[in-house]
C-alpha cells in the first residue's frame, strides 16, 4: 500500500499522538512507515504538521505538494496553509473549530474559520467535523485527536481497518481513558462512515 | 527486535549496538532525543550524563576516549560554537578509543540563532565527518564512524540536520547492550599533553592523514551514484539526496550522485563519478560545500564542467530545501515543464501564529512584573536562549537583545557601563545560568556592573523537552546528586542582593523588582515557579459577572487561555493551568478560581 497522510493542527492539539497511532497502525499490517514531525519553538502555539509516509517508495521524510491523500485537519486555517499538499481527489478531514492566535484577541482581526471552511468547501472534497461539539458530547476537549482519527478510518481512505487502529490506540493512551478513547474513536468512525462515499469534486 | 523512532533514537541505538561507553550531551533541537532514548534503552554500564553545557560533555567524553572508551557526544550546531575550544585541541591530540561528536544542523533555522554548517567545522578542525540522509542511514553510520574514529585515531563529527533527527522510521534494536572493553588510560605526556611542538608535529601528520582518510572514503559504502550516465547530473548529500531521489524516480535517466562524508573531500571518487557530466546540480542545505570541493576539483584537474548550486543562484543559500523545492530546481536545470495546477494560489489570508509563551507559564508573570515595576523608566532588556525569548512578543515586549547562550548577563552588563542612568537587566533560564551565567555574574561583580539578574527558575530545561540539569539534582544515570543551589552560588560571588520571589504574586514580585533595581551593583532575583508541563495543575479561573470587557487580561499579559468571543472575555479551560495573573491584573475583580499563592 502506499498513503500519504498529513496531520496539521496547532501545537498543543494532540497531533503528534495521532500521526503516531497511523504510523503503528500502518505498520502494524505489515507497511513500511515513515513520519516526520514539527519539534521546538513551534509547539508552543505555532502551526503544527505530521506528514506520515506509507509504503517503501517513499524517500523523502515530508510529502512532496500535490502527494497527500488525505489531510486530517485540526484547525481549519491550518488544513488551508497545507492545502497544496493534497493530491487531485484528495480528502480534507476538517475540524471546523478554529482555534484563535492570541495576535488575533490582540488586534481583534475577526478570524473565526468560517472564511477558511467556506474556502475549503469550494475547493476540495471534505469532511467537517464540529470538534467543539464533539467534544462536548463526550466531556472533554482531549478527544480530539482520538476522534478525527476515528473519523479518518471511518472515511475509508487511510487503508487501515478499524480493528488494528482502535488496537494501537488502546496502547497509546493513559489506561484509565482508554474506554473513554475508545467511545471517542467509535463517535469518530461513525462520522467517517456516513459520508465516505462523497464523489471526488470536480476542481 | 524492530522500533518504530526518530532519527535521533536511531542514532542512540546505532550507538549503544557500537558498545559505547560513555555518551555526555547538553540538550538543544534537534539533537534532544539521543541522550533520553539511551537512557530508555538497556545500557547497563555506560556513564550517561546531560552535561553543564557542551564544553564540559566534550571534555568528560575525551578523557573517556583517551582511556580506550567509546564516547559519543551530542549537541546541536550553536552548542558545537561552546565545544569547539576543546574540540580544535583534540584534533591535534587525538584519540584512542572511538569519539564521535554529534552536532545536529538546524537548517530553517528552525530552532537555533544560526544557519551555520557543521560540515565547515569538520574542515576547520581537520577532522572527518559524517552526514547521514535518514534514520536508517544514521544508525549503520553512527557505527562507522565509531569504526573510522579508531581506525585513524581522530574525533569524528557525524552532523544529521532537523529532518534526519526528527524523521522516524523502523529501526532494528538490539535486546541487550554489550560495553566495549576499555584497556585504560595509559599515560603518555608527549601524547596528551599539548604544547606547541606536538601541534606542529601533528598538524602535519594530520594533513598527509586526511589525504589518506579522502582515499578511504572514495570506497565508503554511503558516498552512492545510481541513475545512468548522463551529461546533466545532481550532486546531493543528506536529506537533499533524498528529496532529489523522490523527485528522479518519475524521471529517470539522470545520474544522481550523493556525498556522505563531506571532509576529507572523496576525490577519486568524484572525479570518476564526473567522466561523462557537462553540467552539475548541487544540492545541498547551508553552505555550497560540496559545491566548493567540485569546483576546487574542477580547478585543479582542469575539468570542463559548469558547476550549479548556491554561488550560480539555482539553489538558495538560506533556509531548508524541500521536496518541492529541490523538484523545482530539478525542473528547471533539467528543462522539465511543471506539472499543471500542482500549487494552488488564490488562498484567503491565513491568520499569523508565533510561538508564544504557554497559557500559565510563570515567565509571563515574571516580565510582567519587571515591567509594571520599571514602567516609565529607561531600561535595558536582556533576553537569552530559553522559552523565555518569547518574551520578546506582543504584549509583553521585554526582550531587547538576544545573542547566545549565556549573554544576557554580560550584555546588561555591557549596557550598565555605557549608561549609567538606564536600568540594564538580564533574564536567564536556570538551565542557561548553570550552562552559561555563572561567569557573566562573576564578570559584572569583579568588573563592578549595576545590573539586576533575573534568574527564570522553572525547574527544568524547558524548550528542549524538560531535561534534568544541576538545579534539579536528579540526573541521568537515576541518582540524585543533590541539587545545586543557584542562591548560594550567587550569595558565594558576592552578590549585594539575592532574593527568590515567586512571581505568580504579582504584587510582591514588583516590589522585589523595584527594590533591587534601586540598588547599585549586581544583584539577583530568582523567580521560583515550575513549568507548566512538569507540575500540572487542575485549578482554573473563571470570568464572573463582574467582568466589564475591558479586555486588560488579554491586552495586557497576552495569555493564549485568554480571547475576546464576540465582545466577551473567555478563558479556555483546556489551556487555563490556574495561574492567576489575569485576577491580578483585572481592574473590577471579575475573575474567580485560580490557586492563589
Amino acid at each position: 500500500m502506499t498513503k500519504d497522510i498529513l496531520i496539521t493542527g496547532v501545537g498543543g492539539q494532540g497531533t503528534v499522538l495521532a500521526s503516531k497511532i497511523i504510523a503503528a497502525s500502518a505498520m502494524a499490517e505489515g507497511n513500511i512507515v515513515h513520519s516526520a514531525e514539527t519539534i521546538g519553538m513551534a509547539q508552543r502555539g505555532g502551526p503544527v504538521t505530521s506528514h506520515v509516509r506509507i509504503g517503501d517508495e517513499a524517500f523523502s521524510p515530508l510529502i512532496p505538494f500535490g502527494k497527500a491523500d488525505v489531510i486530517l485537519g485540526f484547525e481549519p486555517s491550518e488544513v488551508v496553509r497545507n492545502i497544496n499538499y493534497l493530491a487531485p481527489g484528495g480528502l480534507a478531514i476538517v475540524n471546523t473549530t478554529a482555534v484563535k492566535p492570541v495576535t488575533e484577541s490582540l488586534s481583534r482581526s475577526g478570524y473565526d474559520g468560517s472564511e477558511m471552511i467556506e474556502y475549503l468547501k469550494n475547493h476540495v472534497r471534505c469532511i467537517f467535523v464540529d470538534g467543539d461539539r464533539e467534544c462536548t458530547k463526550l466531556g472533554s476537549a482531549k478527544f480530539l485527536n482520538i476522534i478525527l482519527l476515528g473519523v479518518a478510518c471511518g472515511s475509508k481512505e487511510l487503508g487501515i481497518s478499524k480493528e488494528t487502529m482502535l488496537e494501537e490506540t488502546g496502547k497509546r493512551v493513559p489506561a484509565k481513558f482508554k474506554e473513554a478513547n475508545l467511545k471517542a474513536f467509535q463517535a469518530g468512525f461513525e462520522i467517517g462512515e456516513q459520508v465516505f462515499n462523497i464523489p471526488p469534486r470536480d476542481l | 527486535m524492530k522500533e518504530y523512532v526518530m532519527g535521533n533514537g536511531a542514532i542512540a541505538l546505532g550507538a549503544l549496538n557500537a558498545g559505547v561507553n560513555v555518551v555526555c550531551g547538553y540538550p538543544g533541537t534537534p539533537s534532544s532525543e539521543i541522550i533520553e532514548t539511551i537512557a530508555k534503552y538497556p545500557h547497563e554500564g555506560l556513564h550517561l550524563e546531560w552535561s553543564v553545557n557542551e564544553k564540559a560533555a566534550l571534555e568528560v567524553a575525551a578523557a573517556a576516549a583517551y582511556s580506550g572508551a567509546r564516547a559519543l557526544v551530542t549537541m546541536k550546531q550553536v552548542g558545537l560554537n561552546v565545544a569547539s575550544d576543546p574540540l580544535m585541541s583534540l584534533a591535534y591530540v587525538g584519540v584512542e578509543g572511538g569519539m564521535v561528536i554529534v552536532s545536529a544542523d538546524d537548517p530553517g533555522p528552525i530552532s537555533s540563532q544560526t544557519e551555520q554548517d557543521t560540515r565547515r567545522f569538520a574542515e576547520f578542525a581537520r577532522i572527518p565527518v559524517f552526514d547521514p540522509s535518514s534514520p536508517e542511514e544514521a544508525y549503520k553510520m553512527i557505527q562507522d564512524a565509531f569504526g573510522y574514529s579508531e581506525k585513524y585515531k581522530t574525533p569524528v563529527l557525524f552532523r544529521p540536520t532537523t529532518r534526519v533527527c526528527h524523521g522516524y522510521a523502523s529501526i532494528e534494536a538490539a535486546d541487550s547492550y554489550t560495553p566495549k572493553k576499555i584497556e585504560g588510560f595509559k599515560k603518555d605526556a608527549g601524547r596528551f599533553v599539548i604544547f606547541p611542538r606536538l601541534s606542529y608535529k601533528n598538524h602535519g601528520i594530520i594533513e598527509d592523514r586526511n589525504v589518506h582518510i579522502g582515499e578511504d572514503f572514495s570506497f565508503y559504502a554511503f558516498n552512492t551514484s545510481e541513475g545512468a550516465v548522463s551529461s546533466k547530473a545532481a550532486l546531493a548529500s543528506g536529506i537533499s539526496y533524498m528529496y532529489a531521489k523522490e523527485f528522479l524516480k518519475d524521471h529517470p535517466g539522470v545520474k544522481l550522485i550523493r556525498i556522505a562524508t563531506a571532509f576529507p573531500f572523496p576525490e577519486s571518487f568524484m572525479l570518476k563519478e564526473l567522466e561523462g557530466v557537462e553540467e552539475l546540480i548541487c544540492l545541498e542545505e547551508l553552505s555550497p560545500y560540496l559545491e566548493e570541493q567540485v569546483l576546487k576539483l574542477a580547478g585543479k584537474y582542469k575539468l570542463s564542467l559548469k558547476v550549479c548550486g548556491k554561488l550560480t543562484s539555482h539553489v538558495p543559500h538560506m533556509g531548508e530545501n524541500s521536496a518541492d523545492s529541490i523538484a523545482k530546481i530539478l525542473r528547471a536545470f533539467l528543462d522539465i515543464p511543471a506539472a499543471e495546477n500542482s500549487v494552488t494560489e488564490d488562498i484567503p489570508p491565513l491568520p499569523a501564529r508565533p510561538p508564544v509563551l504557554c497559557a500559565g507559564c510563570p515567565h509571563r508573570a515574571s516580565f510582567y512584573a519587571v515591567k509594571k515595576a520599571m514602567a516609565g523608566k529607561k531600561t535595558y532588556y536582556c533576553g537569552d536562549i530559553g522559552c523565555y525569548t518569547l518574551g520578546n512578543a506582543m504584549p509583553l515586549d521585554m526582550v531587547d537583545t538576544c545573542l547566545c547562550m549565556g549573554a544576557g548577563v554580560t550584555m546588561a552588563q555591557g549596557f550598565s557601563h555605557i549608561d549609567k542612568e538606564g536600568k540594564a537587566f538580564a533574564f536567564i533560564g536556570d538551565s542557561t545560568f548553570f550552562a552559561s551565567g555563572i561567569t557573566g555574574v562573576i564578570n559584572a561583580v569583579f568588573n563592578e556592573a549595576d545590573i539586576t539578574v533575573c534568574i527564570l527558575d522553572n525547574s527544568t530545561t524547558a524548550m528542549t523537552g524538560h531535561q534534568p540539569h544541576p538545579g534539579t539534582g536528579k540526573n541521568m544515570m537515576g541518582h540524585d546528586a543533590g541539587a545545586v543551589s543557584i542562591s548560594k552560588i550567587l550569595e558565594g560571588i558576592g552578590l549585594k542582593k539575592v532574593v527568590t520571589v515567586n512571581p505568580l504574586n504579582l504584587e510582591k514580585a514588583i516590589q522585589t523588582v523595584k527594590e533591587c533595581a534601586d540598588m547599585p551593583g549586581v544583584k539577583a532575583i530568582i523567580f521560583k515557579s515550575p513549568c507548566i508541563a512538569i507540575e500540572r495543575s487542575s485549578s482554573k479561573c473563571m470570568v464572573t459577572d463582574a467582568c466589564i470587557n475591558c479586555r486588560k487580561c488579554i491586552l495586557e499579559t497576552g495569555c493564549p487561555a485568554l480571547s475576546d468571543v464576540g465582545g466577551r472575555v473567555k478563558i479556555d479551560a483546556s489551556l487555563c493551568t490556574g495561574c492567576t495573573l489575569c485576577m491580578q491584573v483585572c481592574p473590577k475583580e471579575a475573575i474567580g478560581g485560580g490557586c492563589v499563592d
